[in-house]
């Protein structure tokens, strides 16, 4: 299953629809939620934290985290 | 009236409290913890003031952390003393969808909320348009715009809250409909609250403190019959979200390609992975010559001041007891604490700024992967840093970061990072033991020991920070989640504000006890038995027999060694000097330890004291290491040897002898339970290893 750890920086996704069982609540407070679009910004040096947006919302998020958010149907 | 201000962070809300209450506000903690609290006083006219309090800004009611327990306790608790009677929601522009997570949770709730949307100014540069009353009648609260940058709409604010009546419309989100039958019954009956607050209480039974008892009871109770409350929680993240939605689309227009794009461009430098780091540096580096060199200047005046002031005094007061209080403890202790608002003031400029700006989450970008292995932020790099210049602002530094646990632990390893107070002790114990020798004709020997006593510091402070990061136990499991704002100018109000709030906390609480401790120490130093009192015949008689070994010093400086030697405070150092004498120390420097407690560097002029060096002063080091050169013990090797030597320099590395790092770790933490595990950790640990040390070194 490819999640957001598996993007490259620049890349866009789609959330999965199943990402509401493994996507952490705090996330989906922040609106990480299922078919919102997500952007991985940039990777800081040694690949973590990550830098996403979503909705317009800029967050850094750390790999690990990344890692429960599934995504699919990438869109360059 | 009692307003509170909430919101998500970075949307302005500080800025509007200040501009709100001005310097009618006060900061301070709340209790037992390192959250700061927010009060101030706004006063509309003479007939209408109310009481405003800064929420601290959190994404989401739900009890994760720290803040959010403080948001949560204060709002869903009627008897809180500041629980309020209307809550301020503040919101911004360009992340308004988010923004009104929190609202929507706050309003359904049942409080009567009002939506303010700062930096209205925003909007149009981000092609954002807002229909204003269109979303007021969808929220079903009233909407105002303001922009504290440019004071618009304040004064409208301020009329609007005056004649304000608090009214609590139904939920915006109905869950109740939402959750099956059986469940939304249970959570119905379970307290006699709106659902959404039953709710928020039986999903998190086990952060409840204020319910009576019963009430409590019936909660947990219910909270073991839904078996599903995880999944439920994330189900009405969703509702929230598609209400909230719902209710943009027809209140919002969102023109992206009219937003400029600052940010990315910004971003491109600041966060690259050649440029951001060396950028970071260059910033580091100005803040360093800022806190070491342009701090000195008026720290040395100060200095000056106090000395004029406490000498003036003395000549022109009556002679006695109290007056000496005045001129040798009260002034010279206030003087201590004044020393360091320079540094303090600069570094809390600074961090402002960077902080405001919004570069500050970028050095987290940067920094995190590193720093959270040992349990701390990347916010801590810093305060660490400052560390070398002193501990005490760089423990204020840590106010930044957000995580209470990697906050802690940034305060509680800053005090091993080599302070500039350590600098004439290390520099006066090398030169002492160390041989002026040079590698490659460039190399210094001194110079590598004294900067390998840099690279000491920095490796215990990470050492420790380790320690504790695997012993220390996380009370909220928070994933890591930071937000990276927009760029922008700092506001110069905020930055003062900050300054100002800070230093004034440091004066006056940390000050209290800096003050007593100081006049603690000097009532030691100067009282004293018989012996303390007949000093100056003592004095007299040594100096004047023909043939002895004080020939060469006179009768006054005499006189001030016989009286630091008799005093308390040389009679405590004396009695220890068992415990010491394992780590290769005698009595005198017992009590140059004693007494470094004011400050390290008060080492040197201590043993100067003792030791009769006329007219020891900083800049007559030569003179002291001299002196202690010649000191020899009874069986006629010398007392600074290498063993002592090294011992000793250990021993300052590690141990905690700052009263005032003490007193700042203690408003910081607004508890007595760190700095004294500080004390006893770190000063039994540099006892250990300077033992270990002289054991091994000594022949």
């Amino acid at each position: 299953m490819k999640t957001v750890a598996h993007m490259e920086a620049g890349q866009t996704a789609v959330i999965c629809e199943n990402g509401i069982e493994s996507i952490p609540l705090k996330l989906l407070e922040l609106g990480c939620l299922p078919g919102i679009t997500i952007k991985l910004v940039r990777k800081a040096p040694l690949n973590d934290p990550l830098y996403i947006e979503i909705n317009g919302n800029h967050l850094l998020i750390r790999t690990e985290t990344a890692r429960l958010i599934p995504v699919n149907c990438l869109v360059d | 009236m009692k307003i509170a201000l909430a919101g998500n962070p970075n949307t302005g809300k500080t800025s509007l409290f200040n501009e709100l209450t001005g310097l009618r506000h006060k900061v301070g903690n709340y209790p037992g913890i390192t959250v700061e609290k927010k009060e101030g006083v706004l006063k509309i006219s003479e007939a209408f003031t109310a009481i405003i309090y800064d929420l601290p800004g959190t994404y989401s009611l739900h009890p994760t952390s720290v803040d959010e327990q403080i948001v949560f306790d204060v709002l869903l608790d009627e008897k809180n003393p500041d629980f309020p009677d209307v809550v301020l929601y503040i919101a911004e522009p360009e992340n308004l969808k988010r923004n009104l997570f929190l609202f929507s949770q706050i309003k359904d709730l049942g409080l009567p909320v009002v939506l303010v949307i700062n930096m209205i100014d925003k909007s149009r540069r981000k092609g954002i348009e807002i229909n204003l009353d269109e979303l007021s009648v969808q929220l079903g609260v009233p909407v105002l715009a303001v922009s504290t940058r440019q004071g618009n709409g304040i004064q409208e604010l301020k009329n609007f809250i005056s004649s304000y009546q608090p009214n609590a419309a139904g939920p915006l989100v109905d869950l109740k409909t939402r959750f099956t039958p059986r469940v939304a019954d249970r959570i119905s009956t379970a307290a006699p609250y709106t659902f959404y607050k039953n709710w928020l209480l039986v999903a998190f039974s086990g952060r409840l403190s204020h319910l009576p008892p019963e009430v409590c009871t019936r909660i947990r109770n219910t909270s073991n019959e839904v078996s599903d409350i995880q999944q439920l929680l994330q189900k009405e993240a969703i509702y929230r979200y598609q209400k909230i939605n719902r209710i943009l689309e027809n209140a919002i227009k969102v023109d992206r390609l009219k937003g400029s794009d600052l940010r990315a461009k910004l971003d491109r430098v600041f966060i690259h992975p050649i440029f951001g780091y060396v950028i970071f540096i260059l910033v580091m580096i100005l803040i360093f010559q800022s806190i070491f060199s342009w701090a000195s200047r008026p720290m040395d005046w100060i200095d000056q001041a106090f000395g004029h002031l406490s000498a003036y005094l003395g000549e022109n007061l009556p002679k006695g007891k109290f007056t000496d209080l005045i001129t040798e403890g009260i002034i010279p202790g206030i003087g201590g604490i004044v020393i360091f608002i320079p540094q303090i003031a600069l570094l809390i400029f600074f961090i402002s700024i960077l902080e405001e700006s919004g570069y500050m989450s970028r050095v987290v970008f940067l920094m995190d992967k590193i720093m959270r292995r040992y349990g701390m932020s990347g916010k801590s790099v810093l305060p660490l840093l400052s560390g070398t210049a002193c501990a005490i602002p760089a423990v204020m530094a840590t106010r930044t970061i957000e995580n209470w646990r990697e906050r802690l632990i940034t305060i509680f390893v800053i005090p091993f990072t080599t302070c500039s107070a350590r600098l004439p002790v290390y520099a006066i114990l090398i030169s002492l033991i160390i041989p002026r020798k040079y590698y490659f004709g460039f190399l210094n020997l001194q110079g590598l020991v004294m900067l390998g006593m840099y690279a000491l510091g920095f490796l215990m402070a990470f050492v420790a920070a380790n320690l504790l990061n695997k012993i220390l136990k996380r009370s909220y499991n928070s994933i890591f989640v930071v937000e990276l704002p927009e760029y922008q100018l700092p506001l110069p109000k905020n930055v003062f504000y900050s300054v100002w709030d800070k230093t004034k906390s440091f004066v006056l609480e940390a000050g209290k006890i800096i003050l007593s401790i100081s006049i603690i120490l000097w009532f030691l130093a100067s009282n004293g038995g018989n012996e303390f009192k007949n000093a100056r015949e003592t004095a007299f008689q040594l100096s004047s027999q023909p043939d002895n070994q004080y020939k060469t010093t006179n009768a006054v400086v005499l006189e001030s060694a016989i009286k630091l030697e008799q005093s308390y405070l040389g009679r405590i150092g004396k009695s220890i000097e068992p415990l010491i004498a394992p780590l290769g120390y005698d009595w005198k420097i017992g009590i140059a330890l004693l007494s470094s407690f004011a400050a390290r560097e008060v080492f040197v002029g201590t043993l100067a004291t003792i030791y009769s060096v006329a007219d020891a002063d900083d800049e007559n080091a030569n003179t002291i290491r001299t002196r202690l050169q010649q000191e020899v013990r009874p069986d006629g090797t010398p007392v600074f040897n290498l063993a002592t030597g090294i011992s000793l320099l250990l021993f300052y590395a590690f141990a905690m002898q700052c009263m005032s790092t003490l007193a700042i770790v203690q408003r910081e933490t607004n508890s007595w339970r760190w700095p004294l595990i500080q004390l006893v950790s770190m000063s039994s640990f540099a006892y250990l290893v300077s033992l270990i040390a002289y054991q091994l070194l000594h022949t």
